[in-house]
Order: C-alpha cells, then structure tokens, then sequence
C-alpha cells in the first residue's frame, strides 16, 4: 500500500506547479464513512497542481500554499472507492474531514459477520428465527413460524387464523413491527390474524416484553419485528422463487422475491405472493369450509449510502379465509348439541370454494423513511407511513343479505416518526424519538348490521428515549422511558336499553347527542396518558455465559373492541360487551436470561414474572334469552393477574453428524382478585428434535421432531346450563374443560444442490403430524367443533437466483 | 440545519394530518335487517272460528332487556288453526320476516316442541316445493286440560324431509320462542 503511495507520489511530483501569492492551508483528516474511524495511509491528490499527500495514523494531512479558490481532491485508500471532493479555500486555514466509503467486500464482510440488524434491545434475549426457517414456512403465516421458538404459541381460529401469543399474551399486547411500521391492522379481534406475509421478512426477533421502546410502549406481551433483506451495496441482480406444494388443503404457494442493487447504493425490490388451499382435512374428516386464499405484492426502492439513505415502501395482502361451516351456530341449544357430537356436525366433500362465514381482508401499507448520520449529532431517521386496513366478515344470512358483509370495517392509520440514535461517548449511546398517529375507524352501515366497533378518530402522541451505557467490558446497562397520549373521539350507537342497563344514563348522561328511541347516539371523547419504562442490564461473564435482567413497566391503553364491544359474536356464538369505563392496563415484567453458548452444549433459561393492573379479561358472566334462545354472554373486565413462566432451551451435538435440541415452556396465570386461573392460557409444550447433518451428501438434513403439548390443568370453570326445551332438562354447555395432552411428531428433509456459479436448488419435504393423530388444542376457537389437521406432507423448491 | 428542516417536515406534516381528518359527522344509525324481533302465532278453532294469539317479542334484539312473552289459554280437546307471523318491529312499518322464510321455503323450517306436561299434537299444513313442510301454517289438538310450554323453532337450513324434532332437523336456530300455554 505504502509502495503504491510513493508511486503515486513519483508520478505525480514532478508535474507539481506552485501558484505564488497563494499561501492558504488545508487541515484534513480522512474518516471512515462506516465506522468513523481515522484512516491512515489514505492518498490524496489535488487536483489541478496535482500534488499528492497521505494521511498520516491518525488520518490528518496538510496541504499548504493553496490559492482561494476551489479545489477538487480525490482521495484513494486501498480498502476504500476512490472518490474526488471539493474544497473551497476561502479563509487562510480550512478543516475539513473527508469521510470514504469502504469498498462493498469488505461492507459485505461486516453484515455477514456482525449482526446485519440493528439492536432492538440490549437487556432483552433477542430471539431470531434465521431466513431459512422462514422460507420453510412459505405457505404457512407469521403465527406458525412465530410457534417455532418457546414460549410463543398461537390462538388459532381453525388453522389460518393464527395468531401469535408471547408468554401467555396476545392481541393488542402484541406489537407487530413490519418493515420498520407498526401494524395497525384491527389486531384487537381474537379471530384477526396479522396482515402481513412472512415472505417478506428475511428477518424475524421476538422481544418477549415491551422493553423495545422505541416501537412501543404498551407491548404487554411482547413485540415481534419482521425485517426485509438488507441489500448490500454491489451491483447485483438477484432474486429467489419458493414453490409449495402441501397435501392437506390440496393447495400450494408460490414466492418470487427480485431484487436490484447498484454499487451506488440505490436498490429496488419486488415480490409477490400467492397462497391457495381447498379444504383442510383432520384425520378423520374434512374441514368444511376452511380454504384459504391470498394475494401479496410489495415493492421497495431505496438508495443506501450508509451516512444516508432514502426508502419507499409499498405492500399490499388481500386474503380470503373460510371459517368452519360447523362453528357457525344458533344459540346454546345449537352449542351443546355441537360439544357433545364427536364429529363437527356439518361435514361435506372437498372442495376448494370459500362459502359462509368467511373473513376477507385487504391491507395496505405504504412508508417513505429516510435517514441521515451527522458527525456531532447522530443519525437522524425519519418514517412517515400509512396505512390502510378493511375486513369484511361474511356470515350465513338470509334473504336479500345472503351476500352482503355483516362486518365491513375501515381502519385507516397515519404515522409519523423522528428517531436520533447518538453516541453520547464512547461507551454511552443515546435512542430517542417522537411519534404522531392519526387513525380513523370507519363501519359501513349499509351492512344492516350494527356496528361491532364504532366509528372513531383517534390521535396519538408520543415520546421516547432509551440509553445504553457500557460500564465495563462485561457489564451493560440500559435505561429508558417512554410517554404516550392518546385522545379517541367516538360515535356510537347504543342501544338504549343496554345503555340503562350498564348505569351508563346516570354516569355518562351528557355523552348522549341524540335519542332515536330504542338507540342512542352518544359521542364519548377519551383521552389516555401512558407511562412506560424499562431499566435492564446484560453482564458476560466470559465468552460462554451471558446474564440478562430486565424490568419493563408498559402501559396499554384499552382497544376499540374492549371500550365498545355490543352485540353478538357469531363466530363464537355469545354476546360480547365492552366497557366504556376502562382506564389503561399496567404491567410491570421481570426476565431473567441464563445464556450458555459453546460449541458442547448451549442453553438459554429465561424465567419471568408479569404483574398486571387493570388486567383486560374477557369472560362469561351470565345467560340472556333472545328470541334466537339462549345465549351465554361475555364480558370485558378488568382485574389483577399475574403471569409467571419459564422458557428453556437447550441444544448440543451428540456425535459430530447429529444434533439434538429441545424446547419447554410453561406459563401460569392467575386472576388474583378473584384467586381463579386466567382464561386461556397456554398449555405447557416440550419439543425435542434429532437432526443429522451429512454436509458431504449435497448437504442433506434429516430431521424428527416430537411435540408434546401438556394438557391445561389450570381454568377458570365458565361452564353454564341452558334448558332444552324437548327434554325439559337443563343441559351444561362444557365450555371451559380443556382438551386432552397430545403427542405429534414431524418429520424435516432437505438437500442443497447447485445449478449453476450463480444459482441453488433447495429441496425440502416437511411432514407434520406424521402419525395422523387426532387431537385438539385448547388455544384454538374451534376445539368445540373439530380436530385439528391430520398429517400433512409439504414440498417446498427454493431457487435463488 | 438539516435538523431544522427535518423538524419542519414533521411539524407540516403533522397539520396536514389534522387538517386530513375528516369533520365531525355523525354516522348513520343502524337498523339491524335481518334482526326478528317478535313471534307471533295466531291459534284460530275450527269450530267456533274464536282465535288465541301467543307471542314472544324482543325488541331490543340481542342482549339488553328479556323477551317479553304473551301465554295463552286453549280450550281442552279442541282442534285450532294455527299461523306463525314473524316481524322485525323495529322498523316502521314493521316488516314481515315471514314473507322472507316463505321465499326460501326450503331452507327453513318451524319445529313446535311441546314440553311440561302440555297435552297437545300439532301438525304441518303446508309444504314447500319438495312437498317437505315449512311450518308456517298448522293445526293444534289439544287433549284434556293440562299446562306447559309450547316452543315455537326457526331452523336455517334444516335437514329436510325430517321428523319435526329439533335434533333431527339440525341447522341453525333463528328462532326458539317458548311460550306457557294453559289447556282447561
């Protein structure tokens, strides 16, 4: 490098000419653009006079007896791009710092081998499921690869509604980040599962606590980040296809994933997705009415010149879900008749239509970001993004109805952000951000079915900041805080008996606009003030173990569907009723995280304890006689509860081809005002898994794994009797005993073969449920009615490209 | 100075959101369509052509206040005409639901279930176009005096032909309207 140098400097000394009556001086220091470090042995020429110089170790040349005037330099560094600046010596002495690009081998260098994705939390375990687990659940969606990791589980509404639950929580204490966005996609429902297709991540972290502020204050649960690829700065063109083919459902998937980047840094990306299934079948009968079918697109273009960069983002998923034709019932008559049956009480031959009741939801997501890093400052980003949300709810109706939705909602949601990552000092690092969100609900009447959710417009605002000290080489410290209001302006219908009934017309009496009779308008207007916080610390012991602590006090204020909720539930056959008077849920979590990593053996062990205040339960209260019979009624209350739980892992090869791993977890929650188990807790799960590898062998992987899922030994009994009016009995409706423990094994294949210097086949056979077991699972809404999926052999052909 | 104009974006941005949202509207009021809110069913005898009405009306749909129910007294050993009329009320006028059933005749069904000691058969006096009964039309036989409940069921889409009992005919209950009646 230095021979190159005095080379240079040969060839360029002697055509070196001085001006007379210049003598103005240029102090330089060459940085590198990446890392801000000093580079040595940089050359620079002035152009013109064509003299050369180096940076000296701490990156600082002089250049004197320059003229006022401009100047162009072109700075050259052997690991850097050459590049020319312009210098204008207008006073006698100008400093200037020069910041180069390292050369994209080395860039590419550091994201394979440090972590390509910004921290979330430094306190927190992150746990990440690698790109390859992803792909191999192509046609799946997020909830099902989410199930991978322990202490996630899901809530299903039969087996593609899915949705992810972090230590014994979900819903709207679960923040989805995609793409750097929150979703906002009417995550309140218990039968709504994320709108996003898992196709688009590369990436995905779970933080099982809200310890992530920046994305969240109120993330009771915890918050899962789905992240794209990070495209490296090459001139490249390159792109990846995933084929499925799956034999329960009879249906397949298809993913193509193109993307371009320049040595410039601009890159764009298109992809899509298409997802089709007929029925889904259990071991002994088909599924009726549970096809499925969805459509996504997106596209990025950005330009990354690592001091800045600019995003667009654009994506849309449309779906269509059937939902059990069997779970569609009357009233508690129709609901103990269909407990009591051992088969789902409607049953009819394969089909691939998607009839009544069926969910079908359109989201859109559009984000501009850009970011930009300043020397004494930090870096600056700043999100701007919408979002664009309409569910339809199809039910079995009659006459002029029969094809009109009896839920079509529109939530539309505006977010901007302005986020500063800065180093303090050299071990202190600083995260702060302001946050602004406009969201309006909009209900179409014209659906003749009274609103579920209101119409509302809701503001929010919010603040963070989050510093990271590192103490000593072993020991790190984090600390944050983060402040959010919230003002929600509502329109509701209530009926005018339900609104007497509650008190409401002694407590709330001037939130009536308008008397219709038998409804009343009324215009409540909310406002909530959220704290939230966390302080942890991570201290290494050595290069093997790892200590977590967490603390994370988050604070959530009530959704929509807890407020308001009215009416009855069809998919779930009772009458659900909010609460206007709700105040904000507080958690406060404690995690402890053991971590071993060696090439022996590794563990994590990851203990954790959950105080809630003003816990938001839903739960059976009394029966209320319809003209439809009778119907058992839930509703929202608010109480104390306290979740504690374990999350194990553990894994460590057994001979240098076979690797063994296994997962458990357990979480037990208790309702402390009224002493009794909270209602739908998941039950304790252990997975153990044997994977030999013969690398040799085009790199064939042979997996089996076995699950065993605990049976719930801890409910609250909301049983009920409803009087049968043949029998002139009273019958129980068991709707509360959970199922049996069951035992599934899975069965994993997969092969590498290479195509060509620039493309690779991968071929995957994954059978689940391979002994095609019947078997229920207390988290999924339609235990009642069915069994869960029989064995399912799934193909899956990766190209990349 | 970028810093500034990074925070003046933001602040612009923010008006024109506050400036997007739309005004205050207030929405429509919804008027459930498809919602029944009474049963009514009209018992005519034969003979001395006198009729008996029993009915069962919920106006305020699910939930809220309880059913409001109308008993009936019957004539031992006497043979009565009986019509079901179903309404959503409402809506002014109210609107018949029974002209809706008789449209999809084959996908509905009335079921009678007479229960607590009530002394009583019914019939069906009308069919659909598979010659199957819908139920809106029947006769009612009354034995010696007795009291119980009599339940009138709505079935959505019931197995047809069935035997008129609730577990034969499956479906969905849109209707299950017990009403006392007293035979003397």
């Amino acid at each position: 490098m230095r021979i190159i140098a005095l080379v240079l400097l040969c060839l360029y000394s002697n055509l070196t000419l001085y001006s007379q009556d210049c003598n103005y001086t240029l102090e330089g220091k060459i940085i590198d653009l990446h890392d801000g470090t000093a580079l040595s042995g940089a050359t620079i020429i002035v152009v013109g006079p064509e003299t050369a110089y180096l940076s000296d170790l701490d990156g600082k040349f002089i250049v004197n007896g320059l003229c006022n005037q401009e100047y162009k330099l072109q700075i050259s560094h052997p690991e850097c791009n050459t590049k020319v600046f312009t210098v204008s010596m207008n006073t006698e002495i100008v400093t200037k710092a020069f910041r180069i690009e390292h050369h994209l081998e080395e860039l590419n260098q550091i994201t394979i081998s440090g972590n390509a994705y910004a921290t979330k939390s430094e306190t927190l375990l992150e746990n990440t499921i690698s790109q390859e687990i992803v792909e191999s659940y192509s046609n799946g969606s997020l909830g099902d690869v989410l199930n991978t990791l322990s202490g996630v589980s899901s809530l299903n509404t039969g087996n593609t509604v899915v949705k992810p639950v972090i230590n014994g929580l979900h819903s709207s204490r679960v923040t989805i980040i995609n793409n750097g966005v929150r979703m906002q996609d009417q995550e309140w429902g218990a039968e709504h599962a994320p709108n996003i297709d898992l196709n688009t991540a590369s990436n995905i972290t779970v933080l099982k606590g809200a310890s992530a502020l920046q994305y969240s204050g109120d993330a009771v649960g915890g918050v899962v980040v789905s992240e794209p690829l990070r495209v490296a700065l090459k001139d490249s063109l390159f792109g990846k296809t995933i084929l499925t083919a799956a034999s329960n459902g009879r249906g397949g998937s298809i993913t193509s994933t193109l993307t371009k980047s320049y040595e410039n840094g601009w890159f764009a990306s298109l992809q899509g997705t298409l997802k089709r299934f007929g029925d889904f079948e259990a071991p002994d009968y088909v599924l009726s009415n549970t096809g499925f079918f969805e459509r996504d697109a997106s596209i990025r273009v950005g330009l990354n010149r690592i001091s800045y960069g600019v995003e667009g983002y654009y994506s849309i998923f449309k779906n269509k879900i059937g939902i059990l034709r069997a779970s569609h019932l009357g009233g508690a008559e129709d609901q103990v008749v269909a407990i009591n049956s051992e088969r789902p009480l409607i049953i009819r031959d394969f089909t691939y239509d998607i009839d009544v009741p069926r969910q079908e939801v359109t989201h859109h997501l559009a984000k501009i970001s850009a970011f930009k890093k300043f020397d004494n400052l930090g870096k600056v980003s700043f999100q701007y993004n919408f979002q664009k949300n309409n569910r339809f709810e199809f039910d079995i109706r009659r006459g002029d109805d029969a094809d009109k939705a009896s839920v079509d909602l529109e939530l539309t949601t505006h977010d901007i952000a302005l986020d500063l990552l800065s180093d303090l000092s050299e071990n202190t690092t600083l995260k702060t951000g302001i946050t602004g969100v406009y969201q309006s609900n909009f209900a179409d009447p014209t659906t003749g079915v009274r609103r579920l959710i209101p119409d509302y417009d809701m503001y929010k605002f919010g603040g963070y900041g989050v510093v990271d000290f590192t103490l000593s080489e072993n020991l790190l410290l984090e600390g944050g805080l983060r402040f959010d209001y919230t003002y929600m302006d509502v329109f509701k219908f209530y009926r005018t008996s339900l609104w007497e009934e509650r008190g409401y017309d002694e407590l709330f009496p001037e939130l009536v606009i308008e008397d219709l009779g038998d409804q009343l308008l009324t215009n409540p207007e909310l406002t909530f003030n959220n704290f939230s916080g966390t302080v942890g610390a991570t201290y290494r012991f050595n290069d093997i173990y790892n200590l977590f602590f967490n603390y994370a006090l988050a604070s959530r204020a009530p959704n929509a569907s807890e407020l308001f909720s009215e009416g009855l539930h069809h998919s779930a056959s009772r009458i659900e009723l909010g609460d206007l008077r709700f105040n904000s849920e507080v958690s406060q979590k404690i995690s402890l995280t053991l971590q071993r990593n060696a090439s022996n053996y590794s563990f994590t062990v990851n203990p954790y304890i959950n105080f809630i205040e003003d816990f938001i339960v839903i739960e059976p209260t009394s029966v209320q006689q319809t003209i439809r019979g009778n119907f058992q009624v839930w509703e929202y209350r608010q109480t104390q509860a306290s979740l504690v739980g374990v999350d194990i892992n553990f894994e460590t090869p057994l001979t240098s081809q076979l690797d063994f791993d296994t997962q458990f977890d357990i979480v037990k929650g208790r309702d402390k005002t009224r002493d009794l188990p909270l209602i739908n807790m998941p039950a304790a799960t252990l997975k153990n898994r044997l994977q030999y590898n013969m690398p040799k062998i085009k790199n064939l992987q042979l997996s089996l794994q076995s699950e065993y899922v605990f049976r719930q030994n801890e409910f609250p009994d909301t049983n009920f009797e409803v009087f049968i009016p043949q029998t002139e009995t009273f019958e129980v409706v068991d709707v509360s005993t959970p199922p049996d423990a069951y035992h599934l094994l899975h069965f994993g294949a997969n092969m590498d073969f290479k195509v060509n210097s620039k493309s690779n086949l991968n071929f995957g056979l994954r059978i689940t449920n391979l002994l095609d077991t019947s078997y229920r699972n207390y988290l999924n809404r339609l235990r009642y009615y069915a069994d869960d999926l029989g064995r399912n052999i799934q193909l899956n052909i990766k190209i990349n490209y | 100075m970028k810093t500034i104009k990074l925070l003046s974006i933001l602040f612009i941005s923010s008006i024109l959101l506050q400036s997007c949202s739309n005004d205050d509207d207030t929405p429509e009021e919804v008027n459930e369509e498809e919602l029944i809110t009474t049963l009514i069913a009209t018992l005519r005898d034969a003979s001395t052509g006198s009729s008996v009405t029993l009915t069962f009306r919920d106006l305020d749909g699910d939930g809220g206040d309880d059913p409001v129910v109308t008993p009936g007294t019957l004539a031992a050993n006497t043979t009565y005409n009986g019509t079901i009329q179903v309404l959503n009320e409402t809506e002014t006028p109210a609107e018949d639901i029974t002209l809706e059933v008789l449209e999809e005749d084959d996908e509905h069904q009335f079921l009678y279930v007479i229960g607590g000691g009530l002394n009583a058969t019914t019939e069906y006096t009308d069919a659909d176009g598979d010659g199957n009964p819908i139920g809106v039309t029947f006769n009612l036989t009354t034995g010696d005096a007795s009291s119980g409940t009599l339940t009138f069921i709505l079935r959505h889409e019931p197995t047809k032909p069935n035997d008129g009992t609730p577990a034969s005919a499956g479906g969905e209950t849109d209707i299950s309207a017990p009403i006392p009646v007293n035979v003397q």
